[in-house]
């Protein structure tokens, strides 16, 4: 009867290892050849591209601003979505509602809202400057200036994904036990007493899977970028997937390109690992105490 | 105090609301508006600030300015319904079997392949595009619809593996080998059996895959050229230089709506206590 077991498992593992797997290991093959519109095919070009990617300062300001860009959003998302996740948690009007409304940015298409976005910043035809001169803070040079662009491409990061970090978070408190806040509130625990003393230190599991399930999202970051700035003004607002996309895809150097993805693969997998370990020992622990 | 509390509450969730609507009330009104409407400035109320027109709709079944996207909305619900189908059928087998037997191949044990499963997600999409091309030329699917189904039953099925592991962990296994004692042979206790206690699971394992499948631009910007084209890269295509930007408000409500509805649909599902556990 045992036997039957491999029905359940093999079919997706080898589509998987197929699909995933197979391509990839033929990518590393890849990163040793000098694949290029020139000489298309397989030949042998020992580790010159990795000694390339060294000195290609472009590919490192890229992982600079991609971490930056993504560390930050992560953390306001992280913020927002818990505020917002308490509010609707309990007693508000039309609750359910509010918690579809709020879901709502996330099903949408990331590079079809960009592009809606992208009107919305424009500097003369958009809706958004005429609404900051009447707050009296005046138009703003949103795509066209370096930091305005990079402010540009968090604030629809945010807008898009807040939600999702919303999603998980929502799930978590409404998975809590009521025992513990019944007894904060016997012992007379006031609203940010009780956050910080039971619901925080409850939460802890729960906010470092979501925080990094975004991480990892954040760091594959380009789309937004290609449809909003195209990286630009300059390389303002370019990420490592779109600058590896522009080698690649582009300029069809598919040599480089895959030594630029693989080393791109291994920094983000030893980043996550020790952002992931951080976290779990900064916020599980204060779970226990 | 208590109402100043109240009053706040309900101001940060109104402005929320409001950010979180902003752009969809945006493009509303810009499918209504026409050359002169959105030159004429940043406007919002028909008849009042510009004269609407149906044209930018019009325009989604082609004509001037515009793009027929009838063609490439057929693709995308064909390539997304059909690649999260297979997909939510392999990835909850798989799950089933990593829930329920123990599997080993040398150090590999269940934990290791539930864990390669779901590493799958960590991977940028740059890093497959290029493998994913080679290939796709390779089996001359490239430009093809069974080519980008295959591409997106991988990339999602780990996401109904990850949802579905921690739903078959909550069954009680007993459940199983009873029906294993009465002479039921796995495959139908499966079916019979298991599959109807997790439905929850299946119903927010296919909502990501749908979510995550009609979503992406990436793999169907690079694995396809002119031949087989998918909704958002027809929307992405409008965005030119000068773009009209009632045709492209039009394109974007109708590829958008669908998933909105869905939302409000399935909500029931979605902000219940099982994805919490798969955070964990």
């Amino acid at each position: 009867m045992y036997r039957q077991k491999y029905i359940f498992l093999l079919p997706g593992l080898l589509v998987l290892v197929a699909v995933i797997l197979f391509p990839l290991i033929f990518t590393i093959r890849v990163s040793f050849s000098s694949w290029d519109v020139y000489n298309p095919g397989l030949n042998n070009a020992g580790g010159a591209m990795y000694a390339r990617l060294w000195d290609d300062s472009r590919y490192w300001e890229a992982l600079w601003r991609l971490s930056l860009l993504s560390l930050s959003t992560v953390l306001i998302q992280y913020v927002l979505g818990f505020a917002l996740a308490l509010l609707v948690w309990r007693d508000i009007a039309a609750r359910r509602f509010l918690r579809v409304l709020f879901l709502v940015p996330m099903m949408t298409t990331p590079v079809v809202m960009s592009v809606i976005w992208r009107t919305i910043f424009h500097e003369s035809l958009g809706p958004l400057n005429p609404i900051l001169e009447a707050l009296g803070i005046g138009a703003q040079p949103w795509l066209s200036q370096a930091t305005h662009a990079f402010a540009a491409v968090m604030i629809v990061e945010i807008w898009q994904w807040t939600p999702f970090m919303f999603l998980l978070l929502l799930a978590g408190l409404l998975s809590l036990p009521s025992e513990p806040f019944l007894a904060a509130r016997v012992d007379g625990a006031g609203p940010v007493r009780t956050f910080l003393s039971v619901t925080f230190p409850m939460m802890g599991a729960i906010s470092v899977g979501a925080i990094l399930i975004r991480a990892i999202e954040a760091s594959k970051i380009m789309e937004t970028v290609y449809v909003l700035t195209s990286g630009g003004p300059g390389t303002a607002t370019e990420t490592v997937s779109y600058y590896i996309y522009i080698r690649g895809m582009r300029d069809f150097q598919i040599g480089y390109a895959a030594a630029l993805s693989l080393t791109y693969l291994v920094i983000m997998a030893v980043a996550l690992t020790l952002i992931a370990k951080a976290l779990i020992r900064l916020m599980v622990r204060e779970a226990r105490a | 105090m208590r109402t100043l509390y109240l009053a706040l509450k309900y101001l940060a969730v109104t402005l929320w609301s409001g950010f979180v609507i902003f752009p969809f009330l945006w493009m509303l009104t810009t499918s209504f508006k026409t050359a002169n409407g959105v030159t004429g400035g940043a406007t919002w109320l028909p008849w009042l600030q510009y004269q609407p027109s149906l044209g930018g709709w019009q325009s989604l079944f082609g004509g001037a300015g515009g793009v027929n996207i009838v063609r490439p909305y057929l693709n995308s619900l064909v390539v997304t319904l059909s690649g999260s189908a297979i997909a939510l059928i392999l990835g909850t087998l798989a799950a089933y079997g990593l829930s329920r037997f123990s599997f080993r191949a040398g150090p590999i044990r269940n934990g290791d392949i539930t864990f390669f499963f779901i590493s799958q997600r960590i991977m940028p999409p740059i890093v497959l595009a290029i493998p994913f091309f080679l290939m796709l030329r390779w089996l001359g699917l490239l430009d093809s619809l069974p080519g980008l189904i295959l591409i997106y039953v991988a990339l999602l099925m780990p996401i109904a593996v990850w949802v579905m592991v921690d739903f078959f962990n909550t069954i009680p296994r007993g459940l199983d080998e009873m029906a294993w004692m009465d002479g039921c042979p796995p495959v139908t206790t499966f079916l019979r059996v298991i599959l109807p206690n997790v439905m929850p699971g299946l119903v927010v394992a296919g909502m990501f895959c749908l979510i995550f499948g009609w979503n992406d631009f990436f793999f169907a910007f690079t694995l396809t050229f002119t031949k087989t084209q998918l909704l958002p890269v027809s929307i992405v295509a409008l965005n030119s230089s000068v773009t009209p930007w009632w045709a492209l408000s039009a394109a974007a409500i109708v590829s958008v709506a669908p998933l909105a509805v869905l939302a409000f649909v399935v909500e029931r599902f979605l902000s219940r206590g099982g994805l919490a556990g798969a955070v964990r």
